[in-house]
């Protein structure tokens, strides 16, 4: 029987007043690439904020590998990548290999460090201090920091907002890879349905509840996101690449 | 001409040295933490609460020796305090030092007056005296050097991590609450203990400016831990000798020693940007 990696049960949440979500459900089973999309201020981070314990779960519960989330202790099978580092500033004196390194004991570290250094092409930075570099350089060498545990879950939120056309679709090739070759699990937070659609195998469309579950041929299939999105709209998100590969 | 050698046969200049050494590292090493995490001012809030300390201490008459040791634990609440407020997240950590700061100090102002005024021993906390440090407070700051370089290299990680980005070291399955907790338990008690070396009123001095001229210096982090050791060992030695050769406030002098380390690494960093 498949583990289920992630379980959210009837998961409400609000800032003050606010409702930033409410009666979510949904589970992501080992060796799945869910896309989370939906527009701005839909919940997206705030979700998986809850799911990683940054938030507190206020209505409903969450499990992480079928263990309830309170007594869930095993966070080295788990890689996350906020949208927003709070502390990234030109002013912090930590090297690249300090940062991809970060949070591991002395008995753990260069394992693994050159070969997700090489992965992302930075290892001739591994010297250069975060805030030296350029915001794609420091995206790349935070993709690092959550590849080198080997996690058996990554979580993105927004991971190529600030990478070149190049470097994303590298990145997206990397987590296609990871998870159809190697069985890792992958999260995706976006904006962009029509890119995740060509790597994900599911989909979760949420704009403060679930609106749309299902793959990216059920999306661009589905009646009620027509509704949603409008038959315009609807059809640039899921033929935009076919055009794309066609002009090339 | 004076005999430099003959300064370090007086015992009371050894235990100045060695007490405002230690005390220099610690204010350095926990420093480099506070200033990455935007919790500079927290020294200048708990130096305030510790002004308060010290007037509630000579204010029922207790003996100067025990001050140290009962503003302790006052302190270190405060700094509890601090935390719970800007973990409350209705309030940032520059106001919620803020407030702490400005009642310790109330508190502090309202006691002098009831206890008759400013007199000599309330006079030395404020500017610092560190050649009239006793052997307790010598002892009490091996101590305290003690617990934080153990807490530093044993949770170096764990520190590292927070410092980076508290979220993600949740993530990590750090417990970034009870760093916090512990960071600052150890800050209240290096304020307690420096403000002996430069006073309540200059004693955010030492937390702050070795760090900021360390991070002038563009080293990993390590190695700006290591630089603001350094910066400030040397800026106390400086300034303990200095002071007690041309007769001036101890306090003040090692500040002063700070600043110049740090107007001349500025300087050097700009002047090398300019030749590039």
């Amino acid at each position: 029987m498949p583990v289920n990696v992630v379980t959210v049960e009837n998961v409400a949440y609000s800032y003050n007043a606010a409702t930033a979500i409410s009666d979510v459900s949904f589970y992501i089973e080992q060796g799945d690439y869910l896309g989370i999309v939906g527009p701005n201020g839909s919940g997206k981070s705030t979700l998986i904020k809850i799911i990683l314990g940054i938030l507190p779960l206020q209505t409903g519960s969450v499990s992480l590998f079928d263990t309830p989330l309170s007594g869930f202790g095993h966070w080295d099978r788990i890689g996350y990548l906020p949208q927003k580092l709070s502390a990234l500033n030109t002013h912090f004196p930590g090297s690249v290999r300090e940062i991809v390194e970060m949070g591991r004991r002395n008995s753990k570290k260069n394992e693994n460090t050159q070969h997700v250094l090489d992965l992302m092409g930075i290892r001739h930075l591994a010297g250069r201090l975060i805030g030296e570099l350029s915001y794609g350089e420091q995206q790349r060498a935070m993709l690092a920091r959550t590849l080198v545990n080997r996690p058996e879950l990554l979580i993105f939120d927004e991971p190529t907002t600030a990478l070149d056309p190049e470097t994303r679709d590298t990145f997206y090739s990397l987590t296609k890879d990871l998870n159809r070759a190697h069985g890792t699990t992958i999260v995706l937070i976006t904006h962009d349905i029509g890119t995740i659609g060509r790597y994900a195998r599911r989909l979760l469309y949420l704009d403060k509840k679930i609106v749309f579950a299902g793959t990216f041929q059920e999306f661009c299939a589905s009646r009620d996101m027509t509704g949603f999105f409008g038959e315009k709209s609807q059809h640039i998100i899921c033929h935009q690449h076919d055009v794309l590969e066609n002009s090339k | 001409m004076m005999d430099f050698t003959g300064i370090f046969s007086y015992s009371f200049v050894q235990r100045a040295l060695l007490t405002g050494v230690l005390i220099a590292v610690v204010c350095s090493v926990v420093g480099v933490f506070l200033v990455l995490r935007r919790l500079s001012l927290i020294g200048d809030g708990l130096a305030h609460v510790t002004f308060g300390s010290v007037a509630v201490v000579l204010l029922i008459g207790m003996a100067p020796v025990y001050v140290t040791l009962a503003a302790l634990p006052l302190v270190m609440l405060s700094s509890l305090i601090i935390l719970q407020l800007i973990r409350s997240k209705r309030i940032h950590g520059d106001a919620a030092i803020g407030i702490v700061s400005s009642v310790g100090i109330a508190l502090g102002v309202i006691l002098v007056s009831l206890s008759g005024g400013y007199n000599a021993d309330l006079l030395s906390y404020l500017f610092g005296n560190i050649l009239m440090v006793t052997q307790t407070e010598m002892f009490l700051s091996l101590i305290i050097f003690l617990i934080v370089a153990a807490f530093v290299v044993i949770y170096y990680p764990e520190l590292f991590a927070v410092t980076f980005d508290e979220e993600m070291a949740k993530t990590m399955g750090i417990k970034t609450k009870l760093i916090n907790v512990v960071l600052l338990l150890l800050t209240a008690a290096t304020v307690v203990l420096a403000m002996k070396v430069a006073g309540i009123m200059l004693v955010s001095a030492m937390l702050i400016l070795p760090p900021i001229t360390a991070l002038q210096l563009s080293l990993d982090f390590r190695m700006t831990i290591l630089a603001s050791i350094s910066l400030a060992v040397l800026a106390v030695f400086s300034g303990i000798i200095t002071s007690f050769v041309l007769n001036l406030p101890t306090g003040g002098t090692i500040v002063m020693f700070n600043a110049f380390l740090l107007l001349v690494v500025f300087s050097a960093k700009k002047a090398l940007q300019v030749r590039r």
